[in-house]
């Protein structure tokens, strides 16, 4: 039986004996202790709980990116500054996943404060690419990603401001889903940039980021930019969906892009001759916003990070330097605490937040974010979906990557439905030389239902399955 | 001639029951440090603001009290700073769209007519409290202490346009807009507990040689009394500056309460840029109109209305008006009083002097006080009907108030009636006359200040209780004849 574990969807192991549940528990437990020295893509590994509590996901193990709180954790967002910080409290998802009786069996490694696309920057060390160790699991969810897709545990959450929760899915060939903004409460998500975060679930095929969604969605008192009512959580399955007739469209200028590889850019053109085969009506359309997406939102996540940061100043908890005074204590508990890229943004953000700038960058940013939003919406009128790649690469070795602007512009296909507060998923497509090749669909707003509809339908196409999950890497199978 | 300009920038607590983004109690005053706080308050990862609807509530009244427009679309704003009293290192605000802006507070002083208009409202949350060893602030201090218990509680912001022309007007402007919040019973309005805190910026236009001073922030005036005394200290020293020629530095100074002086804190150079923009984890705040229609409807009677009616319906002095009108309960009990008895100067007069006295005197809150509207009226019928002087009826007053029981009843046990009897006033003086030749033959020589001997024999004998007017009319009489 053991093995047979890695094959089942998460509504599957949820209907097991207690026995077979407590097996379940071990089982992916071992994996996580057997191959976390490799991949380290978790930051802290709990133990089995001694009782299961019922519920309708009762005894389904779990990962949490380690920028969501679980009290009793510690909550580090890979960074110095919180390296010994205990949660104090559960995030309303942790809370609600609990009720559900599922069980956290760790925290995994992200890019320090989720400000990164490859978990490189993380301050315990980047988690590695269960397709290719030399390569980067993407982020920066990467813990999260790397985690599902060598079966280490059957989902976990990551957050999405850029594509943190889709990039990496794409990087490590599992199923990444970003919800609508407003849809899942960020209470308990150590904020990076509040208008973009969004939670959302890393799972091995669309059916199971549907019951987790279902799970963690809803609206939440402690959140009041969670919505009510604008979407229907009660039902059992997604909607069936049918292909036929869906009015796709395709940026060409996700195409154009000069940085998209050419076998990235071969692979979705494949996948999209297999959907206009089953009846799609795929059109090429011009966003033509693609080209200020990366500035605006290198404008507003900063500026927004940097006023979310400045609770780390080691006066309540987190790090403390020995200083003189009060000044010289938080400047010294920030310059030791924060890694180069976290500074980088903070710098960036109080440059563009000063009052001389912020008229220039930060307001003006603003506006053209709507605009963004508005061209999406204009393109989602008239059609049901856009289709682009994840990310415009594959995933590169580490270190590849030395500058930041085209470290940056990983995320130029993801930011459009942070900044538009739309919702996207990425699915695994067949491979190209061994490593994964992610597709994005996004939808409208609050669509959530229609959009993973339709993505599962869309897994149907991709060689990336097997018996409707993401494949594991072969390495991963036996402990 | 020197003119002086005054705005105010007020900080008020309102006392909502719970914080205003979280639901840890809003009342901390005087509670064990660190006690009433939670996530949210004391800014842990992950936490985010939840706005309290009583907070938006209490502004909307504040602001239809102070004749504000009302924004129906508000946002709120964070001002980023480093405290170690700011846990999240920033502080929620309304800095782009207030909750309300264009009001004005009516007065009367002097006579006059007075009005400062109210630039804006706006709603924002508390900083914790510090306290510094060593030192008075954290520069020097060689240990600190943050209590965030006061973190969250909520503010509103009330800044007036620089309409205010003396430090007294200042004052008078605060008492009433004090007593403006407690009619709405939205804030306590202790300014010595901090639920109300001023800031004044004060500038002096030298009229004849047409210059005009740097503007002055004076911070940390924690009561009425030194609202008056600050702005008093620095007219003074702006004014002697301009006389000698030297510079008024644009600048924020502190009340030293010790030293009865303002001290320099700091230039505007080293003000902070504050990096407002909107707050993400908050909505922009929708309100209908209503919503501020059913606000408007139950809005109290405020201090300048009453004060305005009382003048306009009972014909009391403005004086009276405005110390009977300031607060609710005792104008009503003037009220009731001035109704049952229909003597209102009569009952403003006994309330402001005896009964204020009273309260005072025992430290006993009005509405504690055992007596009502019948005490006065039988006190003013046995006035009217000259059963007891007015010197009997003070006497009479604390007993009534120790006692509880009616004037009439007092006056029967205690035998207090006045005496009107002609005969036996007659009788005394006549004895006393008899008695002191000498004093009679000194008034009639023309030493009138005698006479008052024989009112006081009088008085003497009868303990008091003679009919005034009466005594002084028969010793004249029997003197004189
Ligand atoms: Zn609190």
């Amino acid at each position: 039986m053991k093995g047979d574990f890695l094959d089942l969807k998460i509504a599957e192991l949820s209907k097991l004996s207690t026995d077979e549940k407590r097996e379940v528990l071990s089982f992916f437990h071992e994996r996580i202790v057997a191959f976390n020295s490799e991949l380290n893509a978790f930051l802290e590994i709990l133990p089995i709980p001694d009782s299961l509590s019922s519920g309708s996901l009762s005894g389904v193990p779990y990962a949490l990116k380690d920028n969501i709180l679980a009290r009793g954790t510690r909550t580090t967002c890979a960074s110095n500054i919180l390296k010994s910080y205990l949660s104090p409290y559960d995030a309303t998802v942790t809370a609600r996943l609990k009720n559900t009786g599922a069980v956290l069996l760790g925290k995994t490694n992200l890019d320090e404060f989720a400000m990164g696309s490859s978990t490189e920057k993380s301050a315990f060390g980047p988690t590695k690419n269960p397709w290719d160790l030399s390569r980067i699991p993407g982020g920066s969810s990467g813990g999260s990603a790397a985690a599902v897709a060598a079966g280490l545990v059957p989902f976990a959450l990551g957050s999405d401001t850029g594509g943190s929760v889709r990039q990496p899915a794409a990087f490590c060939g599992v199923v990444g889903y970003k919800p609508s903004y407003g849809l899942v409460p960020r209470y308990g998500l150590v904020a990076f940039a509040s208008s973009l975060d969004q939670i959302g679930p890393l799972t091995r095929c669309v059916d199971d980021a549907f019951t987790v969604f279902k799970t963690i969605a809803g609206r939440d008192i402690n959140d009041a930019t969670t919505v009510n009512g604008k979407i229907d959580l009660r039902a059992k399955e997604l909607p069936e969906a049918d292909l036929k007739g869906l009015k796709i469209a395709i940026p060409s200028d996700a195409l154009d892009f000069e940085g998209l590889d050419e076998r990235v850019k071969s692979r979705f053109l494949e996948f999209i001759e297999r959907l206009a085969e089953k009846g799609a009506e795929v059109s090429f359309v011009e966003l033509g916003i693609l080209k200020y997406v990366v500035a605006t939102y290198y404008l507003i996540a900063p500026g927004e990070a940097s006023s979310n940061l400045s609770r780390y100043d080691g006066v309540r908890y987190g790090e403390r330097v020995e200083s003189e005074n009060y000044e010289e204590m938080i400047k010294k508990n920030r310059d030791t605490g924060f890694g180069d890229e976290v500074k980088r943004r903070i710098l960036l953000g109080t440059f563009t937040l000063s009052s001389a700038y912020y008229d220039a960058y930060y307001r003006r940013a603003l506006k053209i974010r709507k605009m963004i939003s508005n061209r999406i919406n204009e393109v989602l009128h008239e059609h049901d979906f856009i289709l682009n790649p994840t990310a415009p690469t594959l995933p590169g070795k580490f270190g590849e990557i030395g500058d930041p602007l085209s470290y940056y512009l990983m995320d130029i296909y993801t930011i459009p439905a942070n900044l538009a507060g739309t919702p996207a998923i990425s699915i695994p497509v067949d491979p190209v030389d061994g490593l994964p090749v992610g597709i994005q669909l996004m939808g409208r707003r609050y669509a959530d239902l229609e959009l993973l509809s339709t993505a599962k339908q869309m897994e149907k196409l991709s060689g990336a399955y097997n018996n409707g999950l993401a494949k594991i890497p072969e390495r991963w199978l036996h402990v | 001639m020197y003119k002086t300009v005054i705005g105010l920038e007020i900080h008020a607590q309102l006392s909502t029951k719970t914080k205003a983004f979280c639901s840890c109690r809003a009342d901390v005053f005087e509670l064990e440090p660190n006690t009433v706080i939670c996530p949210v308050c004391t800014g842990q990862p992950g936490a985010l603001p939840v706005l309290n609807e009583k907070v938006v509530e209490y502004a909307v009244k504040a602001a239809l009290a102070l004749n504000c427009k009302i924004n129906l679309r508000s946002t709120f704003d964070r001002k980023n700073y480093f405290y170690p009293d700011l846990p999240k290192g920033y502080q929620i605000t309304q800095y782009f769209t207030p909750i309300a802006e264009n009001g004005f507070l009516g007065f009367k002083f002097d006579g006059d007519e007075k009005r400062v208009r109210i630039r804006r409202i706006h709603i924002e949350e508390d900083a914790g409290k510090m306290i510094h060893q060593d030192a008075d602030s954290i520069s020097g201090a060689s240990g600190s202490l943050v209590n965030l218990n006061r973190c969250g509680v909520p503010l509103i912001e009330i800044v007036t346009e620089p309409d205010i022309s003396s430090p007294k007007e200042a004052r008078l402007f605060m008492e009433l807009l004090r007593d403006t919040l407690r009619a709405l019973d939205i804030c306590s309005g202790d300014m010595e507990k901090g639920a109300l805190r001023c800031d004044a910026n004060i500038s002096i236009v030298d009229e004849e040689r047409g210059l005009s001073s740097n503007r002055v922030e004076v911070k940390n005036i924690n009561s009425f009394k030194f609202v008056e005394k600050a702005l008093e200290f620095e007219r003074e020293r702006i004014i002697k500056a301009l006389e000698t020629g030297s510079d008024v530095n644009r600048e924020t100074r502190t009340w030293n309460f010790a030293k009865r002086e303002t001290i320099s804190m700091r230039s505007k150079e080293e003000e902070n840029d504050y990096r407002y923009f909107p707050e993400p984890d908050l909505p922009p705040l929708q309100l209908s109109d209503e919503y501020v229609e059913r606000i408007k409807e139950r809005l109290p009677e405020l201090p300048q209305q009453r004060i305005e009616r009382l003048i306009r319906e009972y014909g009391i002095p403005e004086y009276d008006a405005t110390v009977l009108g300031s607060n609710a309960r005792l104008s009503s009990f003037f009220e009731e009083v001035a109704k049952s008895t229909d003597k209102p100067k009569e009952a403003s007069n006994w309330i402001m002097t005896e009964l204020l006295r009273e309260i005072n005197r025992r430290g006993i809150p009005l509405e504690k006080m055992p007596i009502g509207p019948e005490h006065f009226k039988i006190l003013f019928e046995l006035l009217e009907q000259e059963k007891i002087s007015v010197k009997i009826a003070k006497e009479l007053f604390p007993l009534m108030i120790e006692t509880g029981k009616l004037p009439d009843q007092l006056v029967k046990e205690r035998g207090m009636e006045q005496i009107n009897d002609e005969k036996l006033i007659e009788d005394i003086v006549l004895r006393a006359m008899e008695s002191n030749p000498k004093a009679v033959k000194q008034y009639r020589e023309g030493k009138k200040g005698v006479m008052g001997y024989f009112v006081g024999a009088v008085m003497k004998e009868t303990r008091g209780k003679a009919n005034p007017a009466a005594v002084n009319e028969i010793v004249r009489r029997l003197l004189e004849s």
